[in-house]
């Protein structure tokens, strides 16, 4: 076991683990933070999806070893109100169908429009590709994606 | 307008009682006075509970005016937990705004038919919750008319008010309501005229919808409790296979680890429910405080196993399913046939014949399955994610040796069903666990512990025949399935009744692969081979494809051959015009490629047309139309969301996804292997369009799925000049890249 301070949605939290616990696990177990989602533990999902310094990580594949003092951000702490355009826009388009891909997804398109403001169907599509939505909700995902990008932009 | 009975029997549907605080609870039964008609279907997808009036579910008006709906059924992302309340609140004549929707724990007292299945949850509920509303919204008014001294028949009312014309008195339901809840039941109330309807047919967002976007804790998975370790199994690597030795010594050790030991699920003295389908009884535990832990532990873990049943392979199976199409059938009794189809065949100018396949599908919900358990001497709770609560208490009860009052069910939102979460043997393994272990644990499986204990959709092979007169008119046709462990053949289904000479038979073989429902059963397959096979006999015939459907339709409604046709040809041929008309059908489209299909099932209509443009050898879909009759369509905007993800579905497991056995084992077992349709694979665009018949609604969660593989196979067949037999259509076949 060792101990980590890892800065978790702008707090700063100490966690005693073994290095090799994936943060997916970390945040689920030990920081209580269950709005990311285990899928597939192999990086092939990407329903455990959060930030490290803004940038999508497949929580389930990153030791916590690996973090260092780099910012994480969940779902949970993506906004502070639950009003990230991402998040209003997916309320709008009525998103999600059992919406347990959702957080992932949504947590993957912010990264998206951080580095892409106006991304085209075809970014869309080669971003998202490692999202899987086994209810199928694509269409809407790419409808609020753009809506997000517009209201952003 | 309708009236409608709240008795049964001499027995209320309805109980009223006044809310501590001020106010009114009405308790009533979902599925009052509405058992369905009994089509095989529906007999099939629904195990009826043994008492049908129990009052049930919950309405409560507080003082506020604030109306509280219990939704009771399993929400599985089909959307019931918005879909439902609104038919409530509609007839109650309240705002959508002033309901709040809670999901109800299992209560068998209460409740009636709290499943999720067979797309059956807004079909079975549609006249109890029409008559819940209708009812308070008639006590209140009751109540206001004794108030005013007024007849009750000047009361009209609107969002949440009673008002009185003639005197313009006017009061709010919240204010009335603790008067209302001293009103005796009336015997019978009045329904709303479709065409007043305020709040069903308005599309309406999912009530949980901002909660999923901002990650609160709503799934079975993130259930926690103080003082809750994590379990989690290890099940025989192959179907045929038990345990033989363990060695935990090591694993044991590992930090964390509280426990491990074996536990047998389902002894044989415990009596088990049609949805205790499990293959592995005996299973290794793997007790300990942390998920990670837990995972690392029994990795270590040093297990051997021996085979004690059939080992498969799904090679042999796939061989002998063919040789079974050409055996005689099984059971003649599950045969159908109509006139001569031997003469037919034999005066036959042209005979058409193609056999069609399809692998064992996974379900691969994104949650994967998982339990919470807290077992004690005297007591157990379980809570998760289950479509058949009532089930999985009988058989914990039995396995616990607890009274069935004595286990209590919560249900979780779902990541997911598609059938999986009817077979509830996980529930059953975490409660054995914890009794065992003697502490609250949450049972969850990895990915692979879910991909490779599944409860299969079964691999379906079947062969159909068509007779061509010389005129080329159809005048026999002939379908024959199999499968392990079931044939896909519905005997009575489309083309069955537009033909006089035809016979459906079957003949299937077992398996010890345990297999079930899996979104819309038997469906996801034969209405790709049934409308795959018709397209090939129209081009035979020199028809078009819809047109050819549309003659056989016509003569179903004229003079239909055989009275136990299960489907409506007149709304059949409905959907089919509707998406003829939309998607300017006939209308040549450079560089598009189109296909049709339609099919019925889960007492729904849809008809599609798939419109595919090549980029180089790659297939692009660029649009799927489609068109639905579901009856009055409750909430659009759910309705939408439902049939584009069915749409979205079918076409990703038509074209990549496939399980395979070799020696028993599975040869998926994550995402890395098993294919499922991504982003950009997705079709560009989705149109869909409803048939307005008024008729009562019937479920959306399957319908959009089973012919969409068809249209795209015939489509597919435009494009490549090659047709499709067998899925999933990439891998198997090289055609697409
Ligand atoms: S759980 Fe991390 S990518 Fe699937
Ligand atoms: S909404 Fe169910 S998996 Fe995406």
């Amino acid at each position: 076991m060792a101990i980590y301070n890892l800065k978790i949605n702008g707090k700063t939290q100490e966690i005693d683990v073994a290095p090799d616990t994936p943060v997916l696990w970390v945040l689920r177990d030990h920081a209580k933070l269950t709005g990311t989602k285990y899928g597939c533990g192999i990086g092939q999902c990407g329903a455990c999806t959060i930030h490290i310094d803004g940038t999508a990580m497949r929580s389930c594949s990153l030791p916590v070893s690996s973090v260092g003092d780099k910012a994480i951000t969940t779902i949970e702490g993506l906004s502070e109100a639950g009003d990230h355009p991402l998040q209003e826009a997916w309320v709008e388009h009525d998103v999600p169908q059992c919406g347990y891909c959702q957080a992932g997804q949504i947590m993957n398109a912010a990264s998206l429009l951080k580095n892409n403001p106006s991304p085209s169907d075809a970014d869309i599509d080669a971003a998202m590709n490692g999202n899987i939505c086994r209810c199928g909700t694509y269409l809407r995902i790419k409808s609020a994606i753009k809506t997000a990008s517009q209201k952003m932009g | 307008m309708t009236l409608i009975k709240t008795k049964h029997n001499r027995r209320s549907f309805l109980k009223v009682s006044s809310l501590a605080g001020g106010g009114m609870v009405l308790g009533f039964s979902w599925l009052a006075g509405c058992k369905p008609e009994g089509t095989a279907e529906a007999v099939e997808a629904i195990i009826m509970p043994d008492n049908w009036y129990d009052v049930n579910a919950f309405l409560k008006i507080g003082n506020n005016g604030v109306v509280t709906i219990m939704s009771p059924n399993p929400e599985i992302g089909q959307n019931v937990k918005t879909a439902m309340p609104m038919i409530v609140a509609e007839e109650l004549d309240v705002d959508w705004k002033n309901v709040i929707v809670e999901q109800a724990g299992l209560n068998t007292e209460s409740f009636s038919r709290q499943l999720a299945g067979g797309s059956q949850s807004i079909r079975q509920g549609w006249k109890s919750l029409r008559m819940a509303g209708a009812t308070a919204r008639r006590m209140l008014m009751e109540a206001a008319a004794k108030e005013w001294e007024v007849d009750v028949a000047e009361l009209t009312t609107a969002s949440g008010v009673i008002t009185h014309e003639g005197s313009g008195r006017s009061i709010g339901y919240g204010e009335i309501a603790s008067s209302a809840a001293g009103i005796e039941v009336p015997e019978e109330v009045e329904l709303k005229d479709p065409k007043d309807f305020k709040i069903i047919g308005v599309p309406t967002k999912n009530v949980d919808g901002k909660k999923i976007a901002t990650g609160q804790p709503l799934f079975g998975l993130d259930y926690q409790q103080e003082g809750m370790l994590i379990a989690m199994i290890e099940h025989p690597p192959a179907f045929g296979m038990t345990l033989k030795s363990m060695d935990a010594e090591a694993a044991k050790a590992m930090p964390g680890i509280v426990d491990i030991f074996t536990i047998d699920t389902y002894p044989e003295d415990v009596e088990k429910q049609w949805s205790d389908t499990s293959a592995f009884s005996e299973l290794v535990a793997i007790v300990g405080n942390t998920t990670w832990e837990v995972l690392k532990a029994k990795k270590a873990l040093k297990l051997e196993w021996e085979g004690k049943d059939a080992i498969e392979n799904t090679s042999t199976i796939d061989q002998e399913l063919e040789k079974r199409l050409l055996a005689a059938a099984d059971d003649p009794a599950r045969s159908r046939k109509d006139g001569d189809p031997e003469a037919a065949f034999r005066d036959a100018a042209q005979v058409i014949e193609r056999t069609y396949s399809g692998p064992f599908l996974a379900h691969n919900t994104m949650e994967p399955m998982n339990f919470f358990a807290h077992v004690t001497a005297d007591h157990a709770e379980l809570v998760g994610p289950i479509q058949t609560p009532e089930f999985m208490r009988k058989t914990a009860a039995a396995r616990l040796g607890l009274p069935e009052e004595k286990v209590s069910i919560m249900m979780t939102r779902m990541g997911g069903g598609f059938g999986r979460r009817l077979y509830g043997h996980f529930g059953i393994e975490a409660a054995a666990i914890s009794q065992k272990i003697n502490a609250p644990v949450k049972l969850i499986y990895t990915r692979e512990d879910d991909m490779t204990q599944g409860t299969y959709r079964p691999t379906y092979k079947v062969t159909y025949r068509a007779a061509l007169d010389a005129d080329n008119n159809l005048i026999g046709f002939h379908v024959k399935g199999t499968g392990a462990p079931e044939s896909p053949v519905f005997n009575n289904r489309f083309p069955a009744g537009t033909v006089d000479n035809y016979l459906a038979e079957n003949n299937s073989r077992e398996s010890n692969i345990s297999t079930g429902a899996w979104r819309a059963p038997r469906s996801n397959f034969i209405a790709f081979a049934e409308q795959s096979f018709l397209d090939e006999v129209a081009e035979a015939a020199g028809k078009d494809p819809i047109d050819f459907r549309l003659g056989l339709f016509d003569r179903a409604i004229s003079d239909p051959v055989g009275d136990s046709n299960d489907y409506d040809p007149e709304r059949y041929a409905g959907v089919l015009k509707l998406v003829k008309e939309k998607a300017g059908w006939g209308q040549d489209k450079p560089g598009v490629h189109r296909g049709v299909s339609a099919y019925f099932c889960h007492n729904s209509y849809v008809a599609q047309v798939v419109d595919v443009v090549m980029e180089g050898d790659k297939p692009k879909i660029e649009k799927v139309w489609c068109a639905v009759d579901c009856g009055i369509v409750v909430n659009p905007e759910g309705a939408l969301n439902q049939i584009e993800g069915g749409i979205v579905d079918g076409i990703g497991h038509a074209l990549y996804s496939n399980m395979t056995f070799k020696d028993g084992k599975p040869e998926q077992n994550n995402f890395d292997k098993y294919r499922l349709i991504r982003h950009s694979e997705a079709p560009k665009e989705i149109e869909v369009f409803f048939v307005e018949n008024g008729v009562d609604p019937t479920g959306l969660g399957e319908p959009s799925l089973p012919p969409v593989a068809a249209a795209l196979a015939n489509a597919l067949a435009r494009a490549t000049g090659e047709r499709l037999y067998s899925q999933p259509f990439v891998g198997t076949q090289q055609v697409l890249g």
